[in-house]
């Protein structure tokens, strides 16, 4: 078993993908209990591989490579380092508390699940692929479940929401594998392995080649990111997502785009990451400030979480672009402190649409009820509902950045960095942190404080089921935020953070 | 070797041309029963044809076999092709058993034709003499001709045909015209003996002889195009596979279209190029840039294909303009003059096969049970017709370059090649096209799942029609994540210098 575990991981979603295809269409609650097991299974596994990991071992752990077309020496190679396990622990925890979140889903469930568990076995295998050609085709599987699981059981512009999705998407990732090809053909002898390949990318330094390489990878996780200016299709996604898809979206996709400049860009081409360095923390500062503008001018709450994540992905931009080890230990911390965050932020957004059927904060001024357009469309459910607004604060206050919880930790280290290398950009980056108290603080001033709306007198309270998705969220994001080490001793389990000084000498 | 001792390794033609006459001798026997008897005997010519093909592949490594006095090419190549063909024929003549356009008036000449269609398509592949290269190309172009008009009461069927037969004349006698050039040039018709005299006269700096070349290479690509379906010589196509009855304009697309490739890979490779020892690439002979023509065409021949097919509402025209697209993808490796360019566009080939013939069939079946081409009429197919819809998803996710679908695979060594050869523009061009691709096919998928049917009554699916769609799209799925043997053939199929 151990040696195969990390193909189990992908394997089994997929296997249980389906086995949904196979029961009966109108056996919705054997349906639901199978994807609950699948991705239950598939989060015990990821907490036995967090205990077993090797604390010690920099190089890739549970390895497995089988040749899989020789003649272009294409191998089902995985692995996994101190990196990839926490976000193969964060695509297993968020892919079974969103099962839970999925529930209320009523239209079609029996292909509404086979395509979630495909969408969550392609993701593990996107985070242990250590061959590009594997990588490329977990990284493309990803798109086809999203398309539909946008599309069909998504808000009422879906359709447009989808299709922009996947256009964008599949833009970046074409240009990614011109450039995998490059390398491909620039390696000797040629091979697709994400290992072998930093030899390659570091001896052909700074050449028009590896920048040009360094771009093609870069525009491909950039939309994933989404860094500005390819970012426009994240707000769409997300308003017309159903829950539980805006939680996988935010919580474990986002994170496929740093990830990728963490696993490829940064170590496979240091010389031209360096090169693009200012580029790149530029670009994380338009999108801390962008995003917080943004957010700050929405009136929609679920917009107002999409444009917040654009804000804190620039974070981890940031972060990497300062390639010292604070920025480059926030920015992966970060990643998992914004998928933990943001997962939750989804969830408490989905709990309200279902009681109220709107997530207007302010109702907006071309309301189909002239009556209401430009009122506050809650106030006091701090009364109405005392619990839902605790669970509320708490993920309002990790994410604006409150010492104590993870976002804190995240956001201070990657500006710790990122303040050494770019001083002037990260004084301006603070704003983000001030705009993004204010979007937050605003939010829950007129939501949740003030005089309760009569309107929704007698809402219900949060349920034992939506708690249930919640909980896990809560307690992890105050473990790292008070333990932070539990995560970053892991993050020093990989060769690139441990040879991050020999990598970038020059910093 | 000479005509008699030939004759042996001709076999699989041989087979064919007996079938195709005693097609049209049996249907006079049969008279009635001819419709029902006709399919399968037509089935058993190919397929004695097919084993005569796979019988020959040992011959085929042979020192050189050259047949008819040097007309004819055996080699793995030509023989790739020829089971390219015969396939893809077998899948036609299935196709259409049941479908109503042409149940009507199908008979035995239907047959005869598909079949000296067929038999010209496996000349034009092994043709390595340019009297035998225009003979096969008019074969194939007008036995194409009479199956296109096949559906007489129809005015479509009829002005397809008649389209046809125009630009196919144009676009003939032009090839001929350089032909003529050449062998002016040169005083040869045999491909191998027309390079070592360009070569010479190169070589020698003969007064004049770049711009014949030219001038001859541009009047043959105008004949080659038209059967390959490249800009400028696209707008047959169509208005063609439109009005032609669906199973042939799937014979045009898929086999056509391959014979195209097959005689213009061994032209450029054997006639306009020479092996650079010890490597497995070509060069150009002489001055005579027809790479940088052949990627302008390419390129074009992509982004004209893809922007047109984006504003189609007719599925048929859709993948008429999508299979112009897919040719230029292939004419990107083809230019490259190396084996990896070659392999990679025989390999393109047979996974296009399965994809595009897949695509073609859920449009036969959909016009037979609702009457409408329309993209409008597949509303809400996941409901009606699962299966269908789940099918035509994979064969359209393919046909974009999805994996894990065959057709990714062959995109994957398409762009490989192209990169190896560091046309970088070429590859950037190449990708964005597949992203442009992505949104006309996916309407189709957005229609299929994304709408509301108007009925949910659901659809019968005959079960001829459930084996054909499973025949295809296992391929199609199974190439996506195994390979290797598909590309160990095409890898092998190469021409010998």
């Amino acid at each position: 078993m151990v040696s195969n575990i990390l193909t189990l991981m992908w394997l089994i979603p997929i296997v249980g993908s389906v086995l949904v295809l196979l029961v009966p269409k109108n056996q919705t609650r054997s349906i639901k209990y199978l994807a609950a097991i699948v991705t239950g299974v598939t989060l015990l596994l990821a907490i036995w591989l967090f205990v077993d990991f090797d604390r010690s071992e920099p190089g890739m752990q549970y390895v497995e490579k089988v040749a899989w077309i020789g003649a272009f020496n294409i191998n089902y190679h995985l692995g996994i380092d101190g990196i990839s396990i926490w976000m193969v622990l964060l695509t297993a925890l968020l892919g079974f508390v969103a099962t839970f979140a999925s529930w209320s889903i009523d239209k079609a469930e029996k292909g509404y699940y086979a395509l979630y568990l495909l969408l969550v076995g392609a993701l593990f295998g996107v985070f242990s692929a250590l061959d590009f050609i594997l990588f490329f085709v977990f990284w493309e599987i990803t798109l086809l479940p999203m398309y539909f699981l946008i599309g069909v059981w998504g808000g009422p512009r879906r359709e447009y929401a989808a299709i922009k999705f996947f256009l964008y998407t599949l833009f970046g990732s074409v240009l990614m594998l011109l450039a995998i090809l490059a390398m491909y053909f620039k390696s000797d002898p040629h091979t697709f392995s994400m290992i072998e390949l930093q030899e390659t990318g570091r001896a052909i330094g700074t050449s028009n080649l590896a920048r040009l390489v360094w771009l093609g990878f870069f525009v491909g996780f950039a939309v994933k990111v989404p860094i500005f200016p390819f970012h426009t299709w994240l707000p769409d996604a997300h308003v017309e997502a159903p829950t539980p898809i805006s939680v996988i979206l935010a919580g474990v996709l986002l994170k496929m785009g740093t990830y990728g400049l963490i696993r490829v860009n940064l170590p496979i081409l240091p010389d031209a990451s360096l090169y693009f360095g200012t580029f790149l923390a530029v670009l994380g500062v338009i999108n801390i400030i962008y995003g917080s503008l943004c957010a700050l001018a929405q009136k929609d709450m679920k917009k107002l979480v999409a444009y917040s994540s654009i804000g804190h992905m620039g974070f981890v931009l940031l972060g990497l672009a300062s390639f010292t080890s604070a920025g480059v230990n926030g920015a992966i911390f970060q990643m998992l402190s914004h998928g933990l965050l943001s997962g939750m932020l989804f969830l408490v957004v989905g709990v309200l649409y279902e009681r109220a059927h709107h997530r207007y904060i302010v109702y907006p001024d071309d309301y189909e009820d002239p009556e209401l357009a430009g009122k506050l469309s809650f106030g006091g459910l701090g009364i109405q509902m005392p619990v839902y607004t605790g669970v509320v604060m708490f993920a309002f206050f990790g994410s604006l950045g409150l010492p104590g919880l993870s976002g804190f930790i995240g956001e201070m280290l990657s500006l710790l960095g990122a303040f050494q290398v770019y001083p002037l950009l990260t004084a301006l980056s603070v704003l983000g942190l001030i705009f993004g108290a204010a979007y937050f603080l605003w939010a829950l001033q007129r939501m949740f404080f003030g005089e309760p709306n009569p309107r929704y007198e007698g809402i219900r309270e949060i349920s034992a089921r939506e708690l249930v998705s919640l909980v896990p969220l809560l307690l992890m994001v105050l473990l790292l935020g008070i333990f932070p080490r539990i995560a970053i001793d892991m993050f020093h389990a990989s060769e690139f953070l441990q040879n991050l000084t020999t990598i970038f000498p020059n910093i | 070797m000479d005509n008699i001792g030939s004759l042996r390794y001709f076999l699989p033609e041989l087979i064919l041309i007996l079938f195709a006459v005693g097609a049209i001798i049996l249907d006079l026997i049969w008279r009635k029963s001819s419709a029902r008897r006709m399919p399968w005997f037509t089935l058993i010519g190919l397929l004695l044809a097919f084993v005569a093909v796979l019988s020959l592949r040992p011959e085929a490594r042979l020192a050189s076999p050259s047949l008819f006095e040097g007309m004819i090419e055996l080699d793995s190549f030509s023989l790739y092709f020829k089971a390219l063909f015969l396939v893809s024929a077998a899948f036609i003549v299935l196709f259409s058993i049941r479908t109503t356009e042409i149940a009507s008036v199908i008979r035995g000449e239907y047959h005869a034709l598909l079949l000296a269609s067929t038999v010209g398509m496996c000349l034009m592949a092994s043709a390595s003499n340019l009297l035998l290269a225009y003979l096969s190309l008019e074969m194939v172009s007008i036995s194409s001709y009479i199956l296109t008009g096949f559906r007489v009461r129809h005015a479509r069927s009829s002005e397809a045909a008649f389209k046809y037969v125009f630009y196919g004349a144009a676009a003939s006698g032009t090839m001929l015209f350089g032909f003529s050039i050449l062998f002016g040039l040169t005083g040869h018709t045999g491909l191998r003996e027309i390079a070592a005299s360009l070569h010479q006269l190169f070589q020698d700096a003969t007064p004049g002889v770049s711009l014949a070349a030219i001038v001859a290479t541009v009047f043959v690509l105008a004949g080659l195009g038209y059967k390959i379906a490249s800009v400028p010589f696209h707008a047959w196509s169509p208005d063609v596979y439109e009005g032609a009855p669906t199973p042939i304009t799937a014979f045009l697309s898929v086999a056509s279209k391959a014979a195209g490739f097959g005689l213009l890979i061994r032209f450029f490779y054997t006639g306009l190029a020479e092996p650079i020892t010890a490597t497995t690439t070509w060069s150009v002979i002489g001055d005579l840039d027809w790479q940088l023509l052949l990627a302008v065409i390419a390129a074009f021949t992509m982004t004209t294909g893809n922007l047109l097919a984006i504003q189609q509402d007719n599925l048929k025209r859709l993948l008429a303009y999508s299979s112009i697209a897919h040719g230029g993808y292939m004419l990107m490796a083809v230019l490259l003059l190396t084996q990896s360019g070659m392999q990679a566009t025989l390999f393109y080939l047979g996974v296009y096969l399965f994809m595009n013939l897949g695509a073609f069939l859920v449009v036969i079946l959909i016009a037979d049970r609702l009457g409408s081409e329309d993209i409008a009429a597949y509303r809400g197919l996941s409901s009606r017709a699962p299966f269908v819809a789940f099918t035509m998803t994979v064969f359209l996710f393919s046909l974009t370059g999805l994996p894990p679908f065959a057709g990714f695979i062959g995109k994957l060594y398409l762009f490989a090649a192209v990169i190896e050869s560091k046309l970088y523009w070429l590859a950037i061009i190449g990708v964005l096209n597949s992203v442009i691709s992505l949104y006309y096919y996916v309407r189709v998928i957005k229609t299929m799942y994304l709408d509301e049917a108007s009925t949910e009554t659901p659809l019968q699916l005959p079960a001829l029609y459930r084996v054909l769609l499973f025949a295809l799209v296992i391929p199609t799925i199974l190439l996506g994540v195994y390979w290797n043997p598909l590309y160990q053939w095409a890898a092998a199929a190469l021409i010998r210098s």
